[in-house]
C-alpha cells in the first residue's frame, strides 16, 4: 500500500486520478482503518487529505458554512456559530460513534461511507447541504442525497473527491433536527434515523420541509411525500400524523439483527413525527 | 515504502522510521516505541482502551495511521502524571481518583478510561452531571463493570481540577 498525504486538492485529484488499483481518500479513518484493518479491503493507495489546508477549514459563504472534507466532528461541535444554525447537523454528527471517535471522524467521510445507516446523512439532505465535488475534469456542486449510490458505493467517478460540504444560510423562521432509534443510548449504529428541516411564516405555517429517512433504504431517502404532509399546515396532530403515514409509506427497510422492516417502517413514522416537532420548535425559536 | 515520520510523545521528540504505512499510532506506541499502557482491546475503534490525547484532543490510537501523526503531539498513560503531579503519591488527579474510588477491578481499560476522562473533563461539557459523565465516557467499556466507580472518580477529578482551575485565577488576580 502506497500512502500519499498531498498538500492541495489537485495533487490529490492527480494521484486518485492516475491509480490504476483500488485507491482510498483518508479523512478521519474512523471506517477507513477498521476495513484496512480487518482486511475487508487492500487499497494499492491511500491519499490522505488532511495536509490539504482547505479540507480543514469552516467556512462562513454566502451566508452558510463550508465545512471542509477533514474537519472533524468535534471541530463542528465546537462552532459555536454552525452550532446555533444548524442544530440538527451538528447533533447526528455528534451521534457518530464516540467522543474519541468524533475527535477523527468527518461528515464528508460519514457521506463518502455511504452507510445507509450514516447518522449525518438525513440531517444534511434535510438540511439541502450540498457537496463539492473535485475531480480531473473540475469542479461540481452536487446535493448530498445524490452522493451515495448504494450501501458502500458513492456516485464519485474516477479521481473525484468530496472537498467540502455546504450547509445554506439558515432561513428565517427555519429549524432543523435530527433523531435515531438504536437499542442503547450511545455507541450504536441507526436502526431508524430521521431528519426534518422545515420553514414558518409568522403565521406558524409551513411554508417548506424537507424529510429525509436513514437505515431504511439502500440510500437516505428524503421523503417528499411526508414533507408535502407538513407544507401549509400549522403542523397540528392531524398533520403530523399525515407525516408519519407518509414517512412510514416511504420506508423501503429490510430485516436485519437491528430490526424487522415491518419495525422499521413503524418506527420511521414515529421518528419523523418527533423529530418535525422539535424542528418546529426550533423554527418558532428563530422566528421570535 | 517507507517513511520517517517525527513525532512528541509525553514531551519527548522521536524519530521513527516506518516500513509499512498501515502501521497504527497504537502498534507505533506499543511495538515500535514499546510504551505499552495504551492498550489493545478491539482494534477498531469499539471499546476505548487505546485512549491517548492526539494534540490535545482525545482518540482512539487504533484508528489513527502512524503515518498521519507526523508532527503530532501524543500524550500517553505513561507521560500524564508528568504533565500534573499534584495527586496522591505524584499521581495525576484523575489517577489518584480512579485509585481512591476504586474506578477498576482487572485494570485492562483503566489506562484507556483515564485518558478520555482527561479528555473529557478539559472538554468541559459534562459538569458535575453523572448523566452527561457517562455518556462522554461511553467510547470507554469496561468489561468488569466497574462504571459506578468510574463516574465517581471523575467527577471528583473534575472538581479537584475545577478548583485548581480556580485557585489559579485567584492567584493571578491577585
Amino acid at each position: 500500500m502506497r500512502y500519499e498525504a498531498p498538500e492541495t486538492l489537485d495533487a490529490a485529484v492527480a494521484l486518485l486520478a492516475g491509480e490504476s488499483g483500488l485507491a482510498k481518500v483518508l479523512a478521519g479513518g474512523t471506517d477507513l482503518l477498521v476495513q484496512l484493518r480487518s482486511g475487508m479491503i487492500e487499497p494499492a493507495l491511500v491519499v490522505d487529505i488532511k495536509r490539504i489546508a482547505e479540507t480543514r477549514r469552516i467556512q462562513e459563504e454566502s451566508g452558510g458554512f463550508r465545512i471542509g472534507a477533514a474537519v472533524s466532528g468535534a471541530e463542528m461541535g465546537e462552532h459555536a456559530g454552525l452550532k446555533a444554525a444548524w442544530p440538527g447537523v451538528v447533533e447526528a454528527v455528534e451521534l457518530i460513534g464516540s467522543t474519541q471517535v468524533q475527535g477523527r471522524a468527518t461528515a464528508a467521510g460519514n457521506l463518502c461511507n455511504a452507510s445507509p445507516a450514516a447518522d449525518s446523512v438525513p440531517a444534511l439532505v434535510a438540511a439541502g447541504a450540498t457537496a463539492r465535488i473535485v475531480g480531473p475534469g473540475g469542479s461540481r456542486e452536487l446535493p448530498v442525497e445524490a452522493v451515495a449510490a448504494g450501501p458502500g458505493r458513492t456516485s464519485l467517478g474516477r479521481g473525484e473527491i468530496v472537498a467540502s460540504l455546504f450547509l445554506p444560510a439558515r432561513g428565517a423562521g427555519q429549524g432543523d433536527a435530527y433523531l435515531r432509534f438504536i437499542p442503547r443510548t450511545e455507541m450504536d449504529i441507526a436502526v431508524v434515523g430521521a431528519g426534518v428541516c422545515l420553514t414558518l411564516d409568522g403565521d406558524g405555517r409551513c411554508t417548506r420541509a424537507r424529510v429525509a429517512l436513514g437505515a431504511v433504504g439502500p440510500r437516505v431517502i428524503l421523503a417528499e411525500a411526508a414533507a408535502a404532509a407538513l407544507v401549509g399546515t400549522t403542523l397540528d396532530e392531524a398533520a403530523l400524523d399525515a407525516l408519519a403515514e407518509a414517512a412510514s409509506a416511504a420506508a423501503t427497510p429490510i430485516d436485519d439483527k437491528r430490526g424487522t422492516a415491518d419495525f422499521r417502517r413503524r418506527v420511521a413514522g414515529v421518528l419523523a413525527r418527533r423529530t418535525a416537532v422539535i424542528a418546529r420548535d426550533r423554527a418558532k425559536g428563530a422566528a421570535a | 515504502m517507507s517513511f520517517s515520520i517525527s513525532l512528541s510523545v509525553n514531551g519527548v521528540t522521536r524519530e521513527v522510521a516506518l516500513d509499512d504505512p498501515r502501521v497504527t499510532l497504537l502498534d507505533l506506541l506499543r511495538e515500535r516505541l514499546h510504551l505499552t499502557g495504551s492498550k489493545k482491546g478491539c482494534d477498531r475503534g469499539q471499546c476505548g482502551a487505546c485512549t491517548v490525547l492526539l494534540d490535545g484532543r482525545r482518540v482512539n490510537a487504533c484508528l489513527a495511521l502512524a503515518v498521519a501523526c507526523d508532527g503530532a503531539e501524543v500524550v500517553t498513560i505513561e507521560g500524564l502524571a508528568a504533565q500534573d503531579p499534584s495527586g496522591a503519591d505524584g499521581l495525576h488527579p484523575v489517577q489518584a481518583a480512579f485509585i481512591a474510588h476504586d474506578g477498576f477491578q482487572c485494570g485492562f481499560c483503566t489506562p484507556g478510561q483515564i485518558m478520555s476522562a482527561v479528555g473529557l473533563i478539559r472538554e468541559g461539557q459534562a459538569g458535575d452531571d453523572p448523566e452527561r459523565v457517562r455518556e462522554g465516557m461511553s467510547g470507554n467499556l469496561c468489561r468488569c463493570g466497574a462504571y459506578a466507580g468510574i463516574t465517581e472518580a471523575v467527577l471528583e477529578a473534575q472538581r479537584v481540577l475545577t478548583a485548581g482551575d480556580a485557585g489559579h485565577e485567584q492567584e493571578d488576580a491577585a
